[in-house]
């Protein structure tokens, strides 16, 4: 059943997200017997970065993966786990071909049928054929401001908003998997809008811990401008200064720092001229939005210098995100999981960008087993809907003292300030991270005091919110490492400190807190 | 961003006001839907996507929209691309829009042939 009306309503699972983690997570808890609704802050379906990308997926054969793990390992900067990487290999390998009868998956000239990678909006929208073939209630258009909370502090669902009929909506559930997404602070990432860390919020209410929110400053190219940070292409790239003159730069992917450097000198140019000409003639059946941006820009570019910039990913393509802690994805709150990009992806990524493959084999796997954990959760404690909660969102809903004149758009732009530029984010120095962070406090005291919103109002002053919120954790995690591991490069101390392989979590709302667990829950990389 | 409706072409479906995924539109009945929080558009071209009548035509400029006109977005020869080139509704099974995204493994593989001979 899709698009159900009513306001007040009752499930055992309550799915907030319907990207792809949520989707999966919706899934498997009806495949438990759980009643299941899930609510999208758009349209599941279209909601989320994978809809608009095409996400590859960790895909190996059995006979591989052993040393498929080492390598992946080898690249964790000590913070991977073995465990969970095999656990996601297995279950990416089960669930893709599961998707036949609503994704058809296309054969290579020798007939093989390719598993591996997904269009976005044609998985997105198979996804939500399948939720709604398994009875479950979507609600669209409705984003969740804050969660419902029990005396003995579990979660036992949330309220919201549905935007286009201005109306208010809350679900009473036995357990609540949050599957929002990543946060990429509305910095123009393709799909990335609402990926504002609505989530990371309202968990941190609820006392949940982060982890590896440091690993957040993975930067993709794009023509400046536009928000088509898909970078495949630019594996054949050049790149110019504003002059015509070639830059020393190496085609990516690996090239970001040289790419983020060249932009603080001035604009920087690109041409494709080196994509093979089979390869050109193909890119629309690969990738079909990406010509058609280079069309609507009237570039062609395999001949003309186009501009190019870094659009910054935050944890989207990063790695941190809520601390999980068992095989359930659960979280330190109970009756909470968490599931894709919302998640700490440290697990299977380490200290490295999961983007792509890695992080799409853990946006299913997570999804499982998180909604499978809230069912059993559900099933085992029961609803629970006659006793009494609290809605616990703070910030942008209750202020501490009298409600001023806030305009979130301005509270955002303030963050963006200190969150996108390449010089704050990309190349971290202390002392830049520590004024950063007084002055994105300094943001927080004013909305903690003065900002709050009602009816669809709300929505923005919650993402508002939740942008101010993971912007002091991000650089609180940064300050916290003061090293270098993987993404997180700290240019006054450039390199890896010993002692230091171990996971940060951080959280708090007034006062944030970072501490680094003992170690990582099985061996890391040798 | 969003810069055009063309009237002539919406059949008032309600498809692009439903799937918009950050609530750009507002649908109207028996009328084109109005572009509401113009400011909201991400420029996913998904609405494009999802759009039979191609009545759409998002800009490539994520910052600004510019004033396209429905001959100006004609002339482009761009109107319906994505919908055509992801063999999308009428153009389902036809090969010169086959998804061969699969294939984009094999590209970074070239990518990585050429980078190290040159």
């Amino acid at each position: 059943m899709a698009n159900a009306a009513g306001d007040d309503l009752e499930a055992d699972v309550l799915i907030i997200g319907g990207g792809v983690a949520g989707t999966w997570a919706a899934i498997a808890a009806a495949r438990e017997g759980a009643s299941v609704i899930l609510a999208d802050k758009g349209y599941c379906g279209a909601s989320g970065v994978a809809a608009t990308a095409g996400p590859g997926h960790w895909w190996v054969p059995p006979d591989q993966r052993a040393q498929a793990i080492e390598r992946r390992l080898a690249t964790c900067g000590g913070l991977g786990d073995r465990d969970w990487m095999a656990r996601i290999l297995d279950l990416t390998w089960r669930t893709l071909p599961t998707l036949a009868p609503y994704y058809r998956f296309p054969k290579d000239e020798n007939g093989v049928t390719q598993f591996r990678a997904l269009r976005g909006p044609e998985y997105l929208r198979a996804m939500r054929m399948i939720v709604i073939d398994h009875g479950v209630t979507i609600l669209d258009q409705s984003p969740a401001l804050e969660l419902l909370r029990r005396a003995d502090g579990s979660i036992v669902g949330a309220r919201g908003r549905q935007r286009q009929r201005h109306s208010a909506w809350s679900v009473r559930a036995g357990a609540v998997v949050l599957a929002t997404g990543g946060y990429a602070f509305k910095s123009r990432l393709l799909g990335g809008q609402t990926n504002t860390g609505d989530g990371h919020l309202m968990a941190a209410e609820a006392g949940a811990e982060m982890s590896g929110l440091e690993f957040s400053n993975f930067y993709s190219i794009a023509p400046a401008r536009t928000s088509m940070t898909r970078s495949m292409s630019y594996a054949f790239a050049r790149y110019f200064d504003a002059d015509g003159r070639e830059l020393d730069i190496p085609p990516g992917p690996d090239n970001t720092r040289d790419l983020g450097r060249a932009l603080l000198q001035g604009p920087l140019f690109c041409r494709l001229d080196r994509m093979p000409e089979d390869i050109r003639a193909r890119l629309s059946r690969i990738s079909p939005n990406v010509p058609l941006t280079f069309d609507r820009l009237g570039v062609d570019p395999f001949k003309d210098r186009f501009e190019v910039t870094l659009t910054a990913e935050g944890t989207v393509r990063g790695a941190g995100g809520l601390r999980i802690l068992g095989e359930d994805c659960a979280t330190n709150v109970e009756g909470l999981f968490a599931a894709g990009d919302v998640a700490t992806r440290e697990l299977v990524a380490g200290a490295m960008s999961g983007g792509g493959a890695v992080n799409s084999s853990w946006a299913l796997s997570s999804g499982q087993w998180a909604g499978r954990g809230a069912a059993r959760l559900a099933k085992q404690l029961g609803r629970r809907a006659d006793a009494p909660t609290q809605a616990i969102g703070e910030v942008g809903l209750r202020p501490k003292e009298r409600a001023r004149d806030l305009d979130p758009r301005d509270i955002i732009r303030q963050a963006q300030k200190e969150m996108l530029p390449c010089d704050k984010n990309l190349f971290r120095f202390g002392p830049t991270l520590s004024a950063s962070l007084s002055r994105l406090d300094r943001l927080w005291e004013d909305l903690r005091n003065g900002l709050a919103c009602s009816g669809d109002r709300a929505i923005a002053a919650r993402e508002a919110a939740a942008i101010v919120a993971t912007s002091r954790w991000t650089y609180a995690a940064a300050l916290g490492r003061d090293e270098s591991r993987g993404m997180h490069v700290r240019e006054d101390t450039p390199d890896e400190k010993d002692g230091y392989a171990r996971r940060l979590n951080v959280g708090g709302l007034d006062k944030i807190w970072t501490k680094f667990e003992a170690d990582c829950f099985s061996e890391a990389a040798q | 961003m969003i810069e055009l409706i063309i009237a002539e072409r919406c059949t008032h479906c309600g498809e692009c006001a439903k799937i918009c995924p950050s609530n750009v539109f507002d649908a109207k009945p028996n009328a084109p839907p109005v572009i509401a929080r113009l400011e909201d558009c991400q420029t996913c071209f998904l609405c494009e996507l999802y759009c039979k009548a191609d009545a759409l035509y998002v800009g490539a400029d994520c910052e600004t929209a510019n004033s396209t006109t429905f001959e100006g977005a004609q002339a482009s020869g761009t109107l319906g691309q994505y919908r055509r080139e992801s063999g999308w509704d009428e153009f389902d099974g036809d090969a010169r829009f086959a998804n061969e995204h699969w294939r984009m493994e094999s590209v970074f593989a070239r990518a990585r042939d050429l980078a190290r001979n040159r």
